[in-house]
């Protein structure tokens, strides 16, 4: 509970980011190179000029550890570190959420039908799954960013620009399918085996009917144990693509690309890679711990691991 | 047991198809551009953009395609790069082979050696303290984005402490060739293994852990208490042994996935020229051949580490021989 606490706290510290940025009076997207700031009645450039060599360089501003007031200091556009972290975390975890929404949709839906239905349609379907399976999660999110990065992606009606939100959401959400699908396959198969399921299906009652009123009540308290841990994946998931600068596309930006445009300030300003990298670790850490209580809590016998990529 | 090695075999036969069908489907029919200025990268020249059409193959069916495609990634090797224009990018991913696994290799000496230490140090001391603390750990590391920690690693080694007797050792990052500096490739390698062995102690520990502690309940455990063997022996003779067979599995799996994944990202943070450095190089500069390439490698080693996992499972367990 601890954990959850924890992590709500970080979800809505996020969640205040465009009043944080307000108050602050800082626009985080935009680069201020010239920008001044007041500390204790001085005056101190967000960008310094560097004194050495030719004088061309600049550092950014170091952490003020004054909230409203570049806080965790600036970075090489002279943006507001602080504001660009909680607006980050907000696209963070707004894309792991729609992601893990997207994969236990496409999951259930896939091992359902697989579970289900059987025959043809498994072999079909499970093949698909087992080649998804063994493709390296991070070699598929790459190849599947790299073709759709310029110049978006449309199906049919359906266009998704570059640079949208979406695309990390549903490659994100397509590459865990098999880990939702193939524990809920198994399910299914038992469940469609059951004496309950025989007799509903020798009263007539139609398929569809069947898997929603009573297979999909049945596997519900795994897919919830699945939302905290897959969260947790698609967490890290996403920030590893946008740290690879193909996620979230700049001038958005996560924790994920906070921490590369970090990179080159590692060893001046190390606080602008380290501190979304902590964000990420103790949200990360809080729901793999509330997912592991969730888990002994609703399905102690359950043998559903995540984490493995 | 011939029979479930030839299984195993054509599965992996299949996977390595189905997946090579996957990529040839991703890079030249997902729709919303033409795939041929995907390929020649950014603002290509009409002539480049005319030569991608002709040498792919995009006026032929897509069977064609596919045969001209996997043709030039593994058995004319003659992919070029339209990005470096000119550039051989097969040769170029087979030289950064060495050392993506000279980094996995080592790091999986390193989580192997201390995930078995720490998961029996755990099951030993259960509910102990110790236990929760180890556990605690292992969840951070697991945790942790794998390329955040090694930029905290830099950071230490190469920055802020690098001038003390702890880290003074540390060298530039880089690579160096075992051949012609085998002190030098250790030492550049010996950070990056731990970094990336933190992530893999962390889940081996907590599953080794669970593993012992659910084959101390079995019978042949109260069998060997009641002959009157000493705990530790128990413990190390008998429970590690059985929880190392679910152990070698989960290895198999993650070894493979491990090339694929977090080893892009260290070698990206510590600058090793592995596969890694060559795809995340590829992506900034949108080079779809060499991300092609890079993929398809690192796929099919993956596919085939994981089966060779397998068959050695398959030599090593009575139960698959006779089934």
């Amino acid at each position: 509970m601890a954990a959850l606490a924890i992590f709500l706290l970080i979800v809505f510290a996020c969640l205040s980011a465009p009043l944080y940025a307000r108050w602050a009076g800082v626009d985080p997207f935009l680069s201020t190179l010239d920008a001044v700031i007041t500390i204790d009645g001085q005056d101190v450039p967000v960008m310094e000029q560097s004194t050495e060599g030719l004088g061309l360089g600049y550092t950014p501003l170091g952490p003020t550890w004054r909230l409203g007031n570049y806080f965790l200091g600036a970075d090489n556009q002279g943006r507001d570190v602080m504001a660009r972290m909680l607006y980050g975390g907000l696209n963070s975890l707004l894309i792991s959420s729609a992601a893990t929404v997207l994969t236990l949709i496409l999951g259930t839906a896939a091992g359902l039908i697989a579970g289900y239905f059987g025959g043809v349609t498994d072999t079909v379907l499970s093949r698909f799954l087992d080649i998804l399976w063994a493709f390296p999660i991070y070699l598929l999110a790459i190849s599947l960013s790299i073709v759709t990065i310029a110049e978006g992606i449309s199906i049919g009606p359906i266009t998704i620009e570059s640079g949208s939100l979406w695309l990390p959401v549903i490659i994100i959400g397509i590459v865990y399918v098999p880990y939702v699908a193939r524990p809920i396959r198994g399910q299914v198969l038992a469940l469609r085996n059951s004496e309950f399921v025989m007799a509903a299906i020798n009263l007539g009652v139609p398929g569809p009917r069947i898997l929603w009123r009573d297979i999909l009540p049945n596997i519900t308290t795994t897919l919830i144990v699945f939302v905290p841990l897959m969260m947790a994946l698609n967490m890290l998931t996403e920030s590893a693509l946008s740290f690879l600068s193909i996620g979230v596309q700049p001038p958005d930006a996560s924790w994920g690309t906070i921490i590369q445009d970090g990179q080159a300030l590692l060893y001046t300003r190390p606080l602008v890679a380290l501190a979304p990298g902590i964000a990420i670790a103790v949200s990360v850490m809080a729901l793999n711990v509330f997912g592991d209580g969730l888990r002994d809590a609703l399905d102690p016998r359950s043998k559903v691991r995540l984490g493995r990529d | 047991m011939i029979y479930p090695i030839l299984r195993r075999l054509g599965q992996m036969l299949f996977v390595m198809f189905g997946i090579s069908v996957i990529v040839f489907l991703i890079f030249f029919a997902t729709p919303g551009a033409d795939p041929a200025a995907r390929i020649a990268g950014r603002n290509a020249a009409p002539e480049v953009l005319e030569a991608v059409r002709h040498s792919f193959g995009f006026d032929r069916p897509l069977y064609v395609q596919y045969a001209l495609m996997m043709k030039k990634i593994f058995i004319t090797g003659d992919l070029t790069s339209f990005v470096n224009r000119g550039w051989k990018v097969v040769p170029a991913v087979l030289d950064s082979i060495p050392i993506t696994l000279s980094l996995v290799f080592g790091a999986a000496v390193l989580w192997v050696v201390f995930s078995i230490i720490i998961g029996v140090a755990a099951a030993a001391t259960r509910n102990s303290w110790l236990d929760r603390l180890l556990m605690a750990l292992g969840l951070l590391g697991i945790s942790m984005p794998v390329y955040w920690l090694g930029e905290v690693m830099n950071l230490i080694t190469q920055s802020r402490y690098h001038d003390t007797w702890l880290f003074s050792w540390v060298p530039p990052l880089g690579y160096k060739n075992f051949s012609d500096d085998p002190k030098g490739w250790f030492l550049t390698l010996v950070i990056p293994w731990i970094t990336l062995a933190i992530l893999y102690i962390g889940i081996y520990g907590r599953v080794l852990r669970a593993a012992i502690i659910e084959s101390m309940q079995e019978d042949y455990i109260r069998t060997a208490r009641a002959k009157g063997l000493s705990e530790t022996r128990i413990l190390l003779r008998h429970a590690l042994r059985t929880s190392l067979i679910a152990f070698v599995t989960l290895f198999g799996l993650d070894f493979g996935a491990l090339v694929g994944g977090s080893a892009l990202l260290t070698e990206v943070v510590f600058g090793l020229q592995g596969i890694g450095k060559l795809t995340y190089d590829a992506l900034q500069s949108l080079d779809l051949p060499m991300i092609m390439a890079t993929v398809m490698y690192a796929s099919m080693f993956v596919v085939i580490a994981n089966a060779v996992v397998d068959f050695v499972y398959i030599l090593l367990d009575p139960r698959v021989k006779t089934s």
